[in-house]
């Protein structure tokens, strides 16, 4: 009976963490349910069989019992003694990481996520990883704090500005998780979610030796403006189909009259559009908020100039 | 203070039923109000801003709760929802729960069960007041200018970097903070010096013990807060860079100074709500409270180590794993002494005589609630399952359990129990205890698919969450209009006791034995037309109620804490 | 806190009150419980100073050497100089004698003037180099990434102490104000106790501020 009420309240066990908190989990649940319902008898038998008689009603003096108090303090402590020993060594399982993970760099951006894998492939939103095999998180934040959340592994850390925090997982089988942000960080956190795809390992070696061939050929500026698009993130913000998301869309932008909160108004041209990739701060269109992160430094003058093709062929 | 206690004059004084002058009547106009000294107007004042607040937080999380019916957009967007449970939060922290029964009940009450005139600094007390709602006003300043969407933790970098109010927002904050300062200073220098003769420490109310300790949290906390709010304002406007990463500061230690007082506060919220819960179950057992000295001791142990343990908010933050671990152990020592509380006040009904009036239906409601907030800190408390739960809907079911199903149910209790002595006036019995019913299950149908939610890993603060999640969402919601009709109800039958006409509360309508009950209801301007001393124990229930309306002729009697111990002075009976 | 005498004429103590002795118990520990508040609020500060002193030890030892040791040392012989008075204040109170009260509370007023003056110039020394807290920080002579750092948390320190000698001098003069219309004797004299009781953790705080900011090795 547990087990199936487990599998309503829990999310599926995909990682090696994952069945040690979850019995960790139900160890709680039950040892407190069973107190609760010790409780909830004792006040409705209470209340019913010494319920107000007369108003005159005398009652005992009882004013300590040590025995009893001694054993409500003892049995606590030991369940809670044991409660912390448990959590205590999955924690600490947690967060050490073996020698021999696979290490992914991870950079967190509003609201998206960036991994970076050994032999330079880049990918956004989406993270894939080897099955069965210890993979290893090496996280910082470009902005706010954000923090990275996989349910079905049970894992979650914060993501800080100005400096690395890790984490670590291995899978049980290939398939697909979800990932969500677990720190509020502005108007799309809860947009800021993602997949975890877990490949048997020599389709995952396939598949990363597929991305890096891709990344290297030579490719119409419209094109790598386009692949720039979902690998940088624009695609979080910026909608393709006239769509307002978080920011403008592409569709339509080259050429139009924007409006900005200052009052002031201008045609996007390749020049606007290179500013507000650089410095998206200066001005801002109406009925939008100064939540871009800058891109100077993060794209060179090549890819901007592709990103700029790829807005333009959006007319 | 040097008089023997030989040289008192005890006599037993009947007290006035429906007396004509009392502290309502003392004075006439707003202006008898504003600039009141009364301990008893001013709790009254507070009890109405708090009520104020509690509706307007109440209707931001009915906005929540219906914006949540959809997976995607219902009827606000991301910008309005992110302002919105900042604002439901900010408003039910600072504005509501942090000064709901200290500065409310406890205003009004703390001096009343000493046998005082009034607390120890009178006009500080109004000036608290006035210090609160000039920080409301900021508040109400900030939604006005565009709102705060940080949450009410103001994490940096975000909460420096994002174009909202916030500075208005933590300015206010760190002006009600003042208050909370000046009250706590005012409560535990009022017990410590205008206790009655007689009135020891060994006889205080348990209400006053959790005042008592609930003060000193305040007073060693709230100075943290103001000062991390402080450094908040100077980051975001000369930009001090101390929490700011480009400059070389530190966020985390942001998080370390916040729940160094946000922690602690917890306990500013629940402690009250424990000794409320002490003097309803006594009172309506009819019998002596079980393990007086333990629930009066356990709520300054809870105070010390709420100290302690504020990193267990901060288990996935980056801080160190060492720190970590220990912040983990040590808060299980919150739930001992927590635990004691819990079986002391089943104990106290083991063998009385039980009246299952409105304020007792409420403790018992508190008493399931709160144990399942507790157990669920316990599992919060766990490493590894933290991990998995921080952030999660199962913290927001959790601290829901505990400040709504603890704190909210427990001055639910309280104003129920103290409402005839307040105003003089009975609600309807059986209003009230539909009423109560309406809330216990609303508020479980609300908060228990929460745990559910949290624990298959739906984030906290999401505007949109993805399908699976919509059934339980939806049952939430549909909790929160049940709450929500419950206490309309509770607004509606209180607000008829008080213009009705053939209402009158007798001056002991349960047969409580503390000093509130020993005079008037409403009680007089001074609270007592005599000095009452104290001879027996609030909790004594086996004596006659005659033996605890012991007073000393006259308004100048000696003030004291020594133990009045000979009943043999009571020769002097009329 | 301590003065609710003013609305009962002649008689000190307040209604609720049973003696004076009750009363000034009463202030007394409110003060007491207050500069616990004052102390924690300072806390804080010390907190943030200690963190970032560990993570930066070179950091604060060059920063310190920007620092003019003589007027800081000048400012604590100024402060403990005036923490004497405001002693002398409270002994005059509680001797009857009215008119050294007032002028040994004087005294100390100037002696908090002298102390601002010092730091004013001390301020304006470093503002016309370009030290400036956080972002408006412009000096060139430390050459360390967290630079700003130091100073930020200079400024914030001696500028909260500096509000807390303005708060301390505005008491003072409503002491004299009220001491030369004949409030104060020897059986009441409360509000001189309390705020003198304040003016010494001032100073206590300036003293531990002082080799902090001032006397790094």
């Amino acid at each position: 009976m547990l087990e199936t009420i487990n599998r309503y309240i829990l999310p599926q066990v995909s990682s090696t963490f994952a069945a040690d908190v979850d019995a960790l989990f139900t160890f709680i649940n039950v040892t407190s349910v069973i107190i609760l319902l010790g409780i909830t008898v004792a006040i409705f038998y209470f209340s019913i069989k010494y319920r107000r008689k007369s108003e005159d009603d005398v009652t005992p003096v009882i004013r300590f019992n040590t025995m009893l108090e001694v054993t409500w303090i003892t049995i606590p402590l030991i369940l809670v003694l044991i409660v912390f020993a448990w959590g205590f060594r999955g924690y600490i399982d947690m967060r050490t990481p073996p020698g021999n993970a696979y290490e992914v760099y991870v950079t967190a951006n509003s609201f998206f996520w960036q991994f970076t894998y050994p032999n330079g492939v880049q990918t956004t939103d989406e993270l894939y990883v080897p099955a069965g095999r210890p993979v290893k998180l090496i996280m910082q934040s470009r902005d706010v704090i954000h923090s990275f959340f996989v349910p079905d592994f049970r894992i979650k850390q914060d993501v800080l500005p100005g400096r690395y925090t890790t984490l670590w997982f291995e899978t049980l089988t290939s398939g697909e998780h979800v990932i969500f942000c677990t720190e509020y960080c502005g108007t799309g956190h809860s947009a800021m979610d993602g997949m975890v795809y877990a490949l048997e390992p020599d389709e995952f070696n396939a598949w990363l030796n597929e991305q890096k061939e891709l990344s290297e050929r030579e490719l119409p500026l419209a094109e790598l403006g386009r692949n720039l698009y979902t690998s940088q993130g624009c695609a979080g913000c910026h909608s393709l189909d006239g769509s307002v998301v978080i920011g403008p869309t592409f569709q339509g932008l080259y050429g139009a009259e924007r409006q900005f909160t200052d009052g002031t108004s201008r045609v996007a041209d390749e020049e606007y559009l290179r500013e507000s990739i650089k410095y998206p701060g200066r001005v801002i269109n109406v009925g939008f908020n100064n939540i871009m992160p800058s891109y100077e430094g993060q794209l060179s003058d090549d890819q901007i100039t592709a990103i700029i093709e790829f807005i333009k062929e959006l007319e | 203070m040097a008089a023997a206690s030989k040289d008192l004059k005890i006599r037993e004084f009947p007290v006035e039923e429906n007396p004509t002058e009392h502290y309502l009547n003392a004075g006439k106009g707003l202006k008898s109000w504003l600039f009141t000294v009364d301990h008893k107007r001013i709790g009254l004042m507070y009890l109405a801003s708090i009520i104020l607040f509690f509706f307007v937080g109440g209707m931001l999380a009915l906005a929540l709760r219906i914006e949540l019916w959809e997976p995607a957009r219902t009827f606000m967007d991301a910008d309005t929802y992110n302002r919105v449970f900042t604002l439901h939060g900010a408003i039910m922290v600072f504005l509501f729960i942090i000064p709901s029964i200290p500065a409310a009940l406890g205003n009004f009450f703390l001096p009343m069960m000493l046998g005082a005139k009034d607390v120890a600094f009178p006009r500080l007390n109004l000036l608290s007041f006035w210090i609160y709602s000039i920080g409301a006003l900021f508040t109400l300043y900030s939604i006005a200018y565009g709102g705060v969407d940080t949450g009410w933790t103001f994490y940096t970098p975000y909460s420096t970097s994002t174009g909202t109010a916030v500075i208005s927002m933590t300015l206010g904050v760190f002006i009600m903070g003042f208050s909370s300062i000046l009250t706590g200073i005012n409560f535990i220098v009022t017990i410590h010096k205008m206790r009655a003769p007689g009135q020891t420490w060994g006889k205080l109310p348990l209400f006053l013990w959790s005042l008592y300790a609930t003060s000193i949290i305040q007073v060693l906390a709230t100075p943290n807060l103001a000062i991390t709010f402080l450094l908040l304002i100077l980051e975001s406007t000369l930009g001090v860079g101390i929490f700011d990463p480009a400059l070389g500061g530190d966020p985390v230690l942001y998080q370390h100074f916040f729940w160094f007082y946000s922690h602690p506060a917890v306990y500013i919220m629940i402690v009250p709500a424990f000794g409320i819960i002490s003097e309803v179950i006594s009172t309506f057992s009819k019998k002596t409270i079980f393990g007086y000295w333990l629930i009066a001791l356990s709520s300054l142990a809870i105070a010390f180590i709420g100290f302690l343990v504020w990193g267990h908010h901060m288990f996935v933050s980056g801080q160190s794993e060492l720190s970590t671990v220990i912040f983990s152990f040590l808060t299980f020592f919150v739930g001992i002494p927590t635990g004691i509380k819990i079986l002391n006040w089943i104990a106290t009904m083991y063998k009385g005589s039980i009246d299952l009036k409105t304020p007792m239906i409420y403790a018992l409601m508190f008493l399931f609630l709160f144990s399942i907030g507790g157990f669920t800190g316990i599992m919060l408390g766990a490493l590894s399952v933290n991990v998995h739960l921080h952030d999660t809907y199962y913290v927001v079911a959790h601290f829901h359990y505990v400040m709504m199903g603890g704190t909210v149910f427990a001055f639910l209790a309280g104003i129920h129990y103290w409402w005839p002595k307040m105003t003089g006036k009975m609600y309807n019995e059986l209003w009230a205890k539909i009423a109560s019913v309406i809330l216990f299950i609303g508020f479980n149908v609300t908060f228990l698919p929460q745990f559910v939610m949290g624990s298959q890993g739906m984030p906290r603060r999401y505007y949109s969450y993805i399908e699976q999640f919509q059934t339980l969402h939806q049952t939430s919601t549909v909790g929160s209009w049940i709450l929500g009709v419950g206490f309309i109800i509770v607004g509606i039958y209180l607000a008829i006791s008080l213009f009705s006409k053939n209402n009158r509360a007798s001056s002991n309508p349960w047969g409580a034995r503390a000093l509130e009950w020993m005079t008037t209801s409403p009680p007089a301007h001074h609270n007592f037309n005599h000095t009452p001393v104290v001879l027996h124990n609030p909790y004594d229930f086996h004596k006659p109620i005659s033996e605890f309306r012991l007073g000393i002729d006259g308004s100048d009697g000696h003030h004291s804490s020594e133990d009045v111990s000979t009943p043999k002075e009571v020769g002097d009976k009329v | 806190m301590a003065n609710q005498n003013a609305t009962h004429g002649e008689s000190h103590v307040a209604h609720h009150f049973v003696d004076s002795e009750q009363q000034l118990d009463s202030s007394k520990l409110g003060m007491w419980l207050f500069l616990v508040t004052e102390v924690l609020f300072f806390g804080g500060l010390f907190v943030a100073y200690i963190v970032y002193r560990a993570w930066n030890p070179e950091l604060f030892y060059m920063s310190a050497k920007e620092l003019s040791t003589t007027l800081g040392a000048i400012n604590t012989v100024v402060l403990i100089g005036s923490s004497l008075t405001i002693a002398l204040a409270v002994r005059a109170a509680q001797l009857n004698q009215r008119a050294l009260l007032s002028r040994y509370l004087i005294v100390t007023i100037l002696l908090a003037c002298v102390f601002l003056v010092i730091k004013y110039f001390e301020y304006t020394s470093k503002f016309a180099v370009g030290i400036l807290p956080g972002e408006f920080y412009t000096y060139e002579g430390i050459d360390h990434p967290g630079a700003p750092i130091f100073f930020s948390i200079y400024y914030m320190m001696t500028g909260l102490h500096g509000l807390h000698v303005i708060i301390g001098i505005g008491l003072m003069v409503y002491l004299v104000v009220k001491a030369r219309a004949g409030t104060y004797t020897a059986a009441y004299y409360t509000p001189v106790e309390v705020t003198a009781l304040y003016w010494h953790l001032v100073d206590l705080i300036w003293i531990f501020l002082f080799p902090l900011l001032y006397l790094i090795e």
